[in-house]
């Protein structure tokens, strides 16, 4: 071979130069500066903006945090501390107010022995909820039930909890974690028994009552059996028929007999001294639990066929949504009355549970119609494509999916009515926000004080709903079954 | 041949009722409309009961007695001698003034914040997700005691604004003055006043405003005029005329022309002895609800508006772009059209949400269709149930029209599918 080329080069790099560091102006914090902060004159000037927002509250209300006061037991004796501690004309929140009256803002009037009973509610509430709300994530469900058995245990203890209740607390949290680490569906059972048992917790009264509700659907079962094996509709219908005859005429009275009998009744708790958080978190979780399914059946109800069906749903529907739920608050205290037989006279709480409910199940009714008309048209065929009947291919089909894409709108509805809770101030009831505020500020100590309780009050509202939107992104993330 | 017929329908039996799924919805149906309408007979029945048993009728002559109460705030004019009818209107305009106010103020807010909330600027777009969420999140009643303390605590009485030294200073210009009672604002006044229509029931309307009404609507007729001749001539000779110029003509020169003809300026308010006078003193539960209901719904509405956005895909911009559109025109011609599809449903909800929640009215004291008809007048008349099936009726009906009238607005801005 010729060696011509082997002449041509004179030299050949054999390594590579050291990269030379990218411009000051591209790189680290100013980079990012550059990009996110000030690219561009418009950029530039909302920056300024920003800056200047930030500056001005904290400005502000800087000074007025930080001198706050958490141990006084009046306003003066808050003003009296920063004045001593900050020198003269200093600004400062007085959060004494909310330690002082911490009880009151949690509890409201209920008396002040049995505090552990609501307590104890809430945390066996999270028992009940584990399996409904964490039923995919061990990891999830294991924190939270430590967290809640640690946590309502202590708080029952510096309650004063008697020590059986103690133990009967201890035993259901720890039971309660114990199966969910195996067996999170068996849970379901304490869920099912969970309403009658905290209705129980909260209200007090004699035992026999839930166990007598309970024994209802057990008659009802019981006919199903008997009546099945003659007609599927009759063992249905005289399911229902039983059911709904055993809680009208004989519960109660049974309930009553077997009191005499058997005394299990703790000291009973009237609805007005309900109060505080303990009220708003009672109303909101009842018609968080119960306007879900009535939503789904309203919603059914109005997609449905029978036009008979459907007109009432629609009226139903347009008329709750038309009308504000201030309305509907005073048909609970004012009109109630008259569109019940004479001299019944029931509880205002759970009047205004149920129109809480009925408001928010209109609203959740038209999310789910909105997941229900989502829902590709070839997923109702398939089912019926299947021989599935109404009921199973909406079981199986139809809502799983439905509500699986309109889980943000309920979650939504959730959280404005557990809002919403607050208006039950103006029927008289002692929620936090308004009057349990005013009651705290009729007391001379308080007179005058504002802000602190309106923060926190705020606050624990932010949480609790700020919690509730990033729970659903979390079933949403987890639900997704497209592969992006 | 055999004879090839429909088989014979089988006889009515009574059990096909409920076996047969032709009969099956209509027995159901039935069943739940007897038990629908057993439970409204009831509730009635009850009700008919319960009134005779307190000795009360079902009359709504009430609404024609005297009132005898005052409203602070009146849109028109209102004595205490007035009937309780007349009361309820005012009440009832009370609460269009909030709702109205509210929903434009919500809808500007709204669309700002949710458009920042979109922004590269990390610290503004940061700062939005912020006020979004604290609002969001906390309970309108919550931000509407806040405010309305704001207003009730804070602020400096009127006569803090008196003399040299005075320790409150007036705001734009001079010309709105915060106080711990009401907030003065300028008015409008006229130095050539044309007088007022007389509708009689002691209505009026200036003819100044009737004149405004009729000049803008009059323009924006004319408006249209001008474009359907300005596409009659792009699709005949293919050249669009500017019609910029004279659409602006139209829509300002008669309003202008109206204003320096009424001699329209701005009064300001003036401390004179212990209030503010010469301008209009809105009550401050008008203020703080408002602001509080802006703020909230607002809050609502960025996130609508920004999901509307965010759900126009990029391909559609980048399609535009690609036909030589220019960045403004892809934003009007391609991108809005679609994102408001999407926005305008849930908008609608909001206004008709921000209407409902102009109720809360009650904590501030602001003298809504709540606070008359449903408040002082059923607490004078003692007819509960009157007093609250009315205002849910005015209330529902009131609802109706919003989405109505919204919906007709969205059925013209929808994409038409074909």
């Amino acid at each position: 071979m010729s060696e011509t080329h082997a002449q041509t080069v004179a030299f050949v790099r054999d390594t590579m130069l050291a990269p030379e560091p990218p411009p000051v102006a591209e790189s680290g914090a100013v980079k990012w500066l550059r990009e996110n902060l000030f690219s561009g004159p418009v950029n530039t000037v909302l920056t300024l903006l920003g800056v200047a927002i930030i500056w001005f509250l904290v400005s502000h209300f800087w000074d007025w945090f930080a001198h706050s006061v958490w141990n006084a037991s009046s306003l003066n004796e808050c003003r009296q501390i920063i004045i001593e501690t900050w020198g003269e004309g200093a600004r400062g929140a007085c959060f004494a107010v909310i330690r002082e009256r911490w009880n009151q803002y949690m509890f409201g009037f209920y008396p002040s022995a049995l505090y552990w009973r609501p307590t104890m509610a809430f945390g066996l509430m999270f028992v009940a909820l584990a399996p409904v709300l964490f039923s995919e994530s061990l990891k999830i469900r294991r924190t939270v039930l430590v967290v809640t058995a640690v946590v309502t245990l202590w708080a029952m203890v510096q309650l004063n909890a008697p020590g059986a209740w103690l133990v009967f607390a201890a035993i259901v949290l720890v039971g309660g974690l114990a199966i969910s680490e195996r067996h999170v569906s068996w849970l379901l059972i304490f869920s099912v028994l969970y309403p009658l048992l905290g209705v129980w917790f909260l209200w007090g009264g004699s035992l026999w009552g839930p166990i007598m509700v309970l024994v209802g659907p057990l008659l009802g079962w019981a006919a199903w059996t008997l009546v099945g094996r003659f007609s599927a509709l009759l063992a249905t219908v005289a399911a229902i028929v039983v059911t709904l005859l055993w809680w009208l005429m004989f519960a109660s009275r049974a309930a009553a007999d077997a009191e005499g009998l058997l005394s299990l009744a703790i000291p009973f708790v009237r609805s007005d001294q309900f109060g505080g958080f303990l009220l708003a978190i009672t109303i909101g979780v009842a018609g968080i639990a119960l306007s879900l399914p009535l939503g789904i059946i309203l919603a059914l109800a109005r997609r449905s066929d029978m036009f008979l069906i459907k007109s009432m749903a629609v009226i139903f529907i347009e008329f709750i949504r038309g009308v504000p739920l201030i309305a509907l608050l005073f048909v609970a205290s004012l009109l109630l009355n008259y569109f019940l037989p004479p001299s019944t006279n029931f509880d205002i709480i759970l009047r205004v549970i149920i129109m809480v409910t009925l408001f928010s199940a209109a609203y959740m009714a038209e999310v789910i119609r909105g997941g229900l008309a989502a829902l590709p048209r070839g997923q109702y065929e398939a089912a019926d494509a299947l021989g599935l009947d109404y009921w199973k291919a909406q079981r199986l089909i139809v809502l799983p999916q439905a509500l699986k894409i309109s889980i943000p709108g309920i979650v939504s509805t959730f959280i404005g009515m557990f809002k919403d809770t607050t208006l039950v101030t103006f029927v008289g009831l002692y929620e936090p926000l308004k009057s349990m505020s005013d009651a705290v500020r009729a007391n001379i100590a308080w007179k005058g004080i504002y802000w602190e309780p309106f923060i926190f009050v705020g606050f624990i509202f932010f949480i609790i709903c700020f919690g509730m939107s990033r729970y659903s992104m979390y079933l949403e993330r987890r639900l997704r079954r497209d592969h992006r | 041949m055999a004879d090839v017929s429909a088989p014979a329908e089988p006889p009515f039996r009574l059990s096909m009722l409920i076996y047969d799924r032709r009969y099956r919805s209509m027995t159901f149906q039935v069943i739940v409309f007897i038990l629908v309408m057993a439970a409204a007979w009831w509730l009635v029945n009850n009700t008919i009961r319960n009134l005779a048993v307190l000795g009360k009728d079902f009359n709504f002559g009430f609404l024609f007695q005297r009132a005898g109460y005052d409203i602070p705030q009146t849109p028109i004019p209102y004595t205490s001698d007035d009937t309780h009818l007349r009361a309820t209107i005012v009440g009832l305009l009370n609460t269009l003034i909030v709702s109205i106010l509210g929903c434009i103020a919500a809808t500007v807010l709204g669309v700002a914040v949710g458009v920042a909330r979109l922004s590269n600027n990390w610290l503004f777009a940061r700062l939005m997700t912020v006020f979004v969420e604290a609002f969001r999140n906390m309970p309108l009643l919550l931000w509407i005691l806040i405010i309305y303390a704001i207003f009730t605590e804070i602020l400096p009485p009127p006569n803090a604004y008196r003399g040299e030294d005075a320790t409150a200073s007036m705001i734009f210009f001079d010309n709105v003055a915060l106080t711990n009672r009401y907030t003065a604002i300028p008015t409008l006044a006229m130095t050539n006043d044309p007088g007022s229509l007389d509708l009689g029931a002691r209505i009026t309307f200036n003819w100044a405003t009737i004149a405004f009404v009729v000049v803008l609507v009059g323009g924006w007729f004319v408006r249209r005029a001008i474009l359907a001749w300005a596409q009659r001539v792009q699709d005949a000779t293919g050249l669009r005329p500017r019609t910029w110029v004279m659409n602006l003509a139209v829509m300002t020169v008669p309003s202008l022309f109206l204003i320096f003809w009424f001699g329209l300026h701005l009064e300001a308010p003036e401390l004179r002895g212990f209030n503010f006078t010469g301008g209009i003193n809105v009550q401050n539960g008008l203020v703080a609800l408002w602001l509080a209901l802006t703020l909230y719904t607002a809050a609502f509405i960025a996130e609508i508006v920004r999901a509307g956005i965010l759900a126009v895909s990029k391909g559609q911009t980048e399609a535009a772009f690609a036909l030589g559109l220019r960045p403004r025109r892809t934003m009007k011609l391609v991108i809005l059209p679609q994102a408001l599809r999407v926005i305008i449903p849930p908008l609608i909800s909001q206004y008709l949400n921000l209407t409902k929640n102009s109720s809360l009215a009650i904590a501030v004291g602001y003298m809504d269709l709540r606070g008359t008809l449903g408040g002082t007048t059923l607490n004078q008349t003692g007819r509960e149930l009157e007093a609250i099936v009315l205002m849910m009726a005015i209330y529902w009906a009131l609802s109706m029209i919003i989405s109505a009238g919204m919906n007709i607005f969205n059925a013209r801005v929808k994409l038409k599918e074909r």
